[in-house]
């Protein structure tokens, strides 16, 4: 039997010897996110889709450089910073120089400091930050670090076109700001006052508030407020089962008006909403895929579809990121000199299957593209989500958006070796 | 005025489902002596089988089938489990609903997945009640408010009116006596277990299509209901029912008027520091009713630790 054992542990130990091996030439993302506990559908389905894209746009056409493929490692993070900085010295300690996280830009904060810090101080394991979805504007203004690249807009990017939205509709007077308590949530309250003040002088904001995120059991004295203050319009910045609850919560409580909003699609979000959200939810977002999309895009999202029946492919940024990632590498001619890369993506223009450009400006790693309003229906639905009949579809939009925003962003690059 | 009765009728609401899910805990309690960390689970696991049953068989066979199918899972869990663990003394059995937890929250990942179910509110209804100064009550609400109601009537009626009820009672003060008066103490055990746990499930079916049917949903719930019951008292029903209700309508009241921390200072005598922005309590001068709404039952719960060690209704002094 003792021997039986030792044969086991020899042939494992030589399988594992073995199996690094031959994963040595695979460059390595960690995603670290809530893949558990409330948030955990938002963070399954961006790792599914980055897994997707991996596969499809890098490993199906003989990998990077010379044929290494790209390897999603996966980290849960239970969407708090504390765990996140644990799992990002995890991924450091195994090697990975790539990080990507999105959600919560409370997270996103806690890894763009501790990846410059750790930069700093071990550049021989320098690692780059790939922020997919944390839109807190922070990140690419005061925050702001040279390791530090975002492909998703900014809250005050989209604010900037939804607000434009509201100021074209002439049947909105009083708009209700409310959404989850903490730094993102307070962004969009703060970009969506500013915005409104300055577009329109005859838009009243009645309502402007914060709730406790990932704890309000039922939303409905808020709905309540909501109702009785008269708005038109409601802006949210919610996203998750917050989104979901504050959203059907309105609806159902007798709110008529437009929500805009930033994350409530996919996930079972829309399947959820169903008839009940339809004319009410407005999102706003990057990549075009309802109505009519282009054969690429359908094949994308049709091989994706094969892997996850029941996914969606609902940040179409995510294949940005992974394009534009390869590319960089490409052109860097290294995936582990992360400065080279790095240097690769500034100012790079990427030609996205979505239609139009993202361009990474250089001086604050803030990706400027194409942004949309989205509305949530089942006409013109070429790719519902959540298996149901519904989707989001394009009514408007605004092309390389916030090209000339302004940054704070003074970017410490470093030193050339 | 109109919106204190809107709060009101939304603050019952909250409550009497709390209540559905505290009265099941609070009697396991009174009966184990132990606290069922997987209570919240099971109400979780009523709104998906309910889901799953709605699909096939519309959501009335679905109110009517899966609480029976939790309860008997829940009889199961105390049948084949607890008692066994019940030997070994309490904190094995506290560490054995634990894990039960987490195994039901995982088990539910892996069958459902992790997004939000579709679950919605049945066809018939879905309107509106009736609506005061433009608040409409949704018609389900009044929906939840009868079934809550009957429940506890039944089940207030079932433990001090009927034979059984006397038996259960007596089972949970003196096992001893009962079980040598020859009747089935254990069986008691069980069946008290399986009623909690459908209690449970009841609440999970008719929440699901409201609070959103996810897999984090027990955990949102979870530790709310251990701070009902204790601030009511453990093992009270009625206690149960007020710590319920009270705390229904704190949070609704907390979340739809926006008292300001600022005022309140102000209104005891404490005037605003010049220079707020660079006071070190200057996020507690910020503070809002509606940011802190869903801790104040936990404050509560603090206080009445401190001042009423046993609960409101509670009757233990240990």
């Amino acid at each position: 039997m003792k021997k039986i054992t030792k044969i086991g542990a020899v042939s494992a130990l030589s399988l594992i010897v073995g199996a690094s091996a031959a994963f040595a030439d695979t460059i390595k993302v960690a995603f670290i996110d809530p893949l558990s506990g409330p948030f955990a559908s938002t963070g399954t389905n961006g790792l599914h889709q980055f897994q997707h894209a991996a596969d499809y746009l890098v490993n199906q056409n003989g990998g990077l450089l010379d044929g290494q493929q790209m390897e999603i490692v996966a980290f849960d993070n239970k969407i708090s910073p504390k765990e996140s900085l644990i799992q990002l010295q995890v991924a450091i300690d195994q090697g990975i120089r790539y990080i990507a996280q999105g959600n919560s830009s409370g997270v996103a904060n806690a890894i763009t400091e501790a990846v410059d810090k750790h930069n700093r101080r071990n550049p021989d394991s320098r690692v780059l930050f790939l922020n997919y979805a944390a839109v807190d504007p922070a990140l690419t203004n005061d925050k702001c670090n040279f390791w530090h690249f975002r492909f998703d807009a900014n809250a005050d990017l989209k604010m900037d076109a939804i607000t434009d939205s509201i100021v074209g509709n002439e049947d909105v007077g009083k708009v209700y700001v409310i959404g989850q308590d903490y730094s993102f949530g307070k962004a969009v309250a703060a970009a969506a006052n500013r915005f409104l003040g300055e577009k329109s002088e005859t838009i009243e904001i009645v309502g402007d508030e914060l709730h406790p995120i990932g704890k309000v059991k039922d939303f409905t004295p808020y709905s309540r407020k909501i109702v009785s203050s008269g708005a038109d319009a409601v802006i949210t910045g919610n996203w998750g089962a917050d989104m979901l609850g504050l959203g059907k919560s309105i609806i159902e409580n007798g709110f008529e008006g437009p929500i805009y909003t930033y994350y409530a699609a996919g996930s079972g979000i829309t399947a959820a909403f169903g008839e009940g959200g339809k004319g009410s939810i407005r999102l706003v977002g990057e990549g075009k895929i309802n109505p009519n999309p282009s054969q690429e895009v359908s094949d994308y999202y049709n091989a994706f579809l094969e892997k996850h029946p029941d996914g969606n492919l609902d940040q179409t940024r995510i294949a940005n990121t992974i394009g534009m990632l390869a590319k960089a590498i490409e052109e860097a001619g290294t995936a582990d000199d992360v400065v080279a890369v790095a240097n690769a993506l500034e100012g790079m223009e990427y030609d996205t299957m979505f239609g139009g450009k993202v361009m990474m400006r250089a001086e604050d790693h803030q990706a400027i593209q194409d942004l949309h309003i989205f509305e949530h229906t089942n006409e013109d639905i070429a790719f519902p989500y959540d298996g149901s009949e519904y989707g989001v579809k394009v009514v408007n939009t605004i092309e390389m958006a916030g090209a000339d925003s302004p940054t704070t962003c003074e970017m410490r690059r470093p030193d050339p070796a | 005025m109109e919106l204190i009765l809107v709060n009101l009728i939304d603050g019952l609401v909250t409550g009497l489902l709390l209540f559905m899910l505290s009265a099941g805990l609070t009697l396991i309690f009174s009966m184990m002596g132990v606290l069922n960390f997987a209570h919240a689970s099971f109400y979780m696991l009523g709104a998906y089988f309910a889901y799953q049953i709605s699909l096939a068989l519309g959501f009335w066979m679905a109110l009517l089938i899966a609480p029976i199918i939790v309860g008997v899972a829940g009889a199961g869990v105390e049948r084949y489990g607890l008692r066994r663990v019940h030997q070994y003394g309490h904190v094995p059995e506290l560490i054995f609903t634990f894990g039960l937890a987490l195994l039901i929250e995982e088990l539910v990942q892996f069958i459902w997945g992790k997004n939000q179910m579709p679950y919605d509110i049945p066809d018939v209804l879905n309107f509106t009640a009736f609506a005061i100064a433009g608040n409409s009550i949704p018609a389900y609400k009044i929906f939840m408010i009868f079934i809550s109601v009957a429940i506890f009537i039944g089940l207030l009626y079932i433990l001090t009116k009927t034979r059984v009820g006397m038996i259960i009672q007596a089972a949970l003060s003196y096992p001893r006596t009962v079980e040598a008066l020859g009747h089935n103490v254990p069986l008691i055990f069980m069946g008290v277990f399986g009623v909690g746990t459908a209690l449970a499930g009841v609440a999970g079916v008719i929440a699901g299509p409201v609070l959103g049917t996810f897999p984090g949903m027990a955990f949102v719930l979870g530790s709310i209901v251990f701070v009902t019951i204790v601030i009511g008292g453990l093992g009270s029903l009625w206690g149960a029912l007020v710590a319920s209700l009270l705390i229904g309508w704190i949070t609704t009241f907390a979340k739809s008027y926006n008292i300001e921390m600022e005022d309140i200072l102000n209104g005891i005598g404490i005037s605003t520091p010049e220079n707020l922005s660079e006071n070190v309590f200057r996020d507690i001068w910020a503070l809002t009713s509606p940011q802190i709404a869903d801790i104040l039952p936990y404050i509560l719960m603090v206080l009445i630790l401190i001042f009423r060690p046993a609960g409101l209704f509670g009757k233990r002094e240990s």
